[in-house]
């Protein structure tokens, strides 16, 4: 679906400064070569089977099912890989190919902390040194992940510019490969920036909707009806869409952080809210005021709280082939207790936009129909800020 | 021809670069007439952006100072509407695709050729980007400045063949902010440049002192200085434009020799 120059539709691109291009352009031929290499898908198989633990599960859940009385519903288990999310399978792949390219540092920016964990801990395995650029604003919101980093041996360095969030540790770490190309892959942790990046992301990422095709047709002798998956940047939405994007049949349907509203400036939901434009990297839709400049967005989410969305989803928005819907706090909070309470399962706080949506679109669905939602990370990360959401005076 | 042309004309050129609006428009404005007066050839205007990722700690932190007295695109134009009214050296816009995106690229790159900006330098359009505006500043005559980089190796001969107005050729890796020493071998990638155009090229990034600007000019057709005066603003505030008239003459007298 990527055209020669990176593009998806009209979006994608490669809005970089000249110092960069040799680099992502060096990426590309690298990644071309690779992902047909035997002995490369080899080596990232093994990774994915013996140390992130994949397959993941695709779970049947009964009690959520019935209590909804809707469709059957399936969760895709991310949360059940090693370090906790969907994350490693992109970070296993950017490290192995920035290691077969003779790089031996990787930076990174984060935003939950859950990418920044899952390169300190590629690079762990892999020998690398790891820095981490982290909205200052999220290292408090995520303190435990910024010691998981540490332990893993990276450094972590908090970003003080901007809003202090997600879009500044992007922007910190652009800025840091400028400096410093010759020895560093920039492990960018979303289907986002410029191209080769949105590809190379979203091709490691598709092993989930590889599996859950393949999970569903053993266990039900057909394809879902609608996939769910929440949206930031969108890597694991476009890991769960992605093998379904030519079976027409089967809803794609990404949830956006709306925050305390898409009728609020607090709120994180670019397709609702945003507008076309062009920014790190990439011709996307982007959270902007009249003169471009990019809005400080906000959700309750760490991992969501972006201004823009990747180039691929614009284009499958554009060309109406999926869907994007806003889920505010209050709903994603009150779907990341149900889930814990019904299922057993308590996800990660983007994945709980997932199933929040979940919730609602169930009972517009018949008891024959399938449904599928990642949850793409596990909750520990979230309970503390939950709990003092709901006026709980918790600290971690 | 490139009315730019003409900042090269008067031997080496001086290119001050000024966020507009830092940390008012009046200062800005006070500012270009104390450069131009002590020597500037060309003015290097910045249009502040919320997220400058190719821009170091002085010049993020000028850009932010003017957005929140919320300096505008428009109070931006009328500011350069202002200045033509008795100021002639080529003036050339910095800053970042999405500001003249998102403001309409015919829109705003139309209103330059009416205002009189003669160029703009985005630098997050490279080579394979570019005709997201060059075609515009081609029909209204405002040159879209290319970049080359200590990185750009190969890729240098094709983006000079192609250059209007002037290249400006990054001195160093990484982002604006000054710098102690330069060590990019940047005569050989002049010498490369050369062969391609005739298209002067001025050298940015880290340069802060005469001997700097001198040394700079020296291998090429002009110095590029941003943060040296940012950190002129960040000190004297409204104050600045006098400090900055003299900054600009000392690093002018610098070029002269040459």
């Amino acid at each position: 679906m990527t055209n020669q120059n990176g593009r998806f539709g009209i979006h994608g691109g490669q809005y970089i400064p000249e110092t960069l291009m040799n680099a992502v352009i060096e990426l590309e031929r690298a990644y071309n070569y690779y992902k047909e290499d035997p002995d490369f898908n080899r080596e990232l198989t093994g990774l994915f089977n013996d140390y992130a633990g994949r397959p993941s599960r695709l779970y049947f859940a009964e009690k959520m099912t019935k209590d909804l009385g809707g469709p059957k519903i399936y969760l895709k288990r991310e949360d059940l890989n090693h370090t906790g999310a969907h994350k490693i399978n992109n970070v296993l792949g950017q490290a192995l190919l920035a290691k077969k390219m003779g790089k031996t540092r990787l930076i990174a920016e984060t935003g939950a902390g859950q990418h920044g964990v899952a390169t300190a801990t590629a690079a762990a395995l892999m020998g690398m040194e790891c820095v981490v650029f982290m909205g200052e604003e999220d290292t408090i919101r995520q303190a435990l992940n910024v010691y998981r980093m540490r332990l893993l041996g990276a450094e972590v360095i908090p970003v003080k510019s901007g809003t202090k969030t997600l879009k500044d540790a992007v922007s910190e770490a652009m800025r840091e490969w400028t400096s410093r190309i010759s020895d560093t892959h920039y492990c960018l942790g979303s289907v986002m920036g410029p191209h080769p990046f949105p590809t190379i992301v979203r091709d490691f990422q598709a092993v989930i909707s590889k599996e859950i095709k393949q999970q569903l047709l053993d266990k039900e002798g057909r394809l879902p009806d609608a996939v769910l998956a929440c949206v930031g940047g969108g890597s694991n939405a476009i890991g769960t869409f992605y093998h379904f994007i030519n079976d027409p049949s089967v809803r794609l349907i990404g949830c956006e952080a709306a925050g305390r509203g898409i009728d609020t400036w607090e709120t994180a939901a670019t397709i609702s809210t945003g507008k076309l434009g062009i920014f790190h990297g990439m011709k996307s839709y982007f959270c902007q005021d009249k003169y471009g400049q990019i809005a400080p967005v906000y959700s309750i989410s760490a991992g969501l709280d972006y201004p823009g969305i990747g180039p691929e989803h614009a284009h499958l928005h554009d060309i109406g082939r999926a869907e994007y819907v806003p889920v505010t706090d209050e709903e994603a909070v009150n779907a990341f207790e149900y889930l814990a309470k019904t299922e057993g399962i308590i996800p990660a706080i983007e994945s709980a936009h997932a199933v929040a949506h979940a919730m609602k679109l169930a009972k517009e669905m018949t008891k024959e129909q399938i449904m599928v939602i990642t949850i793409s990370g596990r909750g520990d990360k979230d309970c503390a800020a939950i709990a003092r959401y709901r006026g709980e005076d918790l600290h971690e | 021809m490139s009315k730019i042309q003409n900042a090269f004309k008067n031997g080496k050129a001086f290119i001050p670069f000024i966020t507009c609006g830092d940390p008012d428009l009046a200062t800005t404005a006070a500012v270009v007439r104390s450069a131009v007066a002590a020597g500037a050839d060309l003015i290097e205007l910045g249009i502040p952006f919320s997220d400058p990722t190719a821009e170091g700690p002085v010049i993020q932190a000028a850009n932010l100072r003017a957005l929140s007295g919320n300096v505008t695109t428009d109070s931006i134009f009328e500011l350069v509407r202002e200045l033509r009214k008795d100021i002639t050296i080529p003036f050339v816009f910095m800053t970042y695709a999405n500001v003249v995106f998102s403001y309409g690229s015919e829109r705003f790159i139309s209103t330059c050729k009416e205002i009189g900006i003669d160029g703009i330098i985005l630098p997050d359009i490279p080579f394979e980007e570019k005709e997201e505006f060059l075609p515009l500043c081609t029909r209204y005559d405002v040159d879209l400045i290319s970049m080359i980089a200590p990185t750009s190796k190969d890729r240098i001969a094709m983006i000079a063949k192609e250059a209007t107005g002037f290249i400006y050729l990054v001195s160093s890796l990484g982002v604006t902010g000054v710098r102690s020493e330069i060590t990019t071998d940047l005569a050989s990638i002049v010498e490369v440049i050369r062969a391609n155009t005739s298209v002067p090229c001025a050298i940015g990034f880290g340069i802060s002192t005469p001997k700097q600007a001198a040394k700079m000019a020296g291998i090429s057709n002009g110095a590029i200085v941003g943060s040296a005066i940012i950190k002129l603003l960040e000190a004297h505030g409204t104050d600045a434009p006098r400090h900055i008239g003299d900054y600009v003459k000392s690093m002018k007298d610098a070029l002269l020799p040459l």
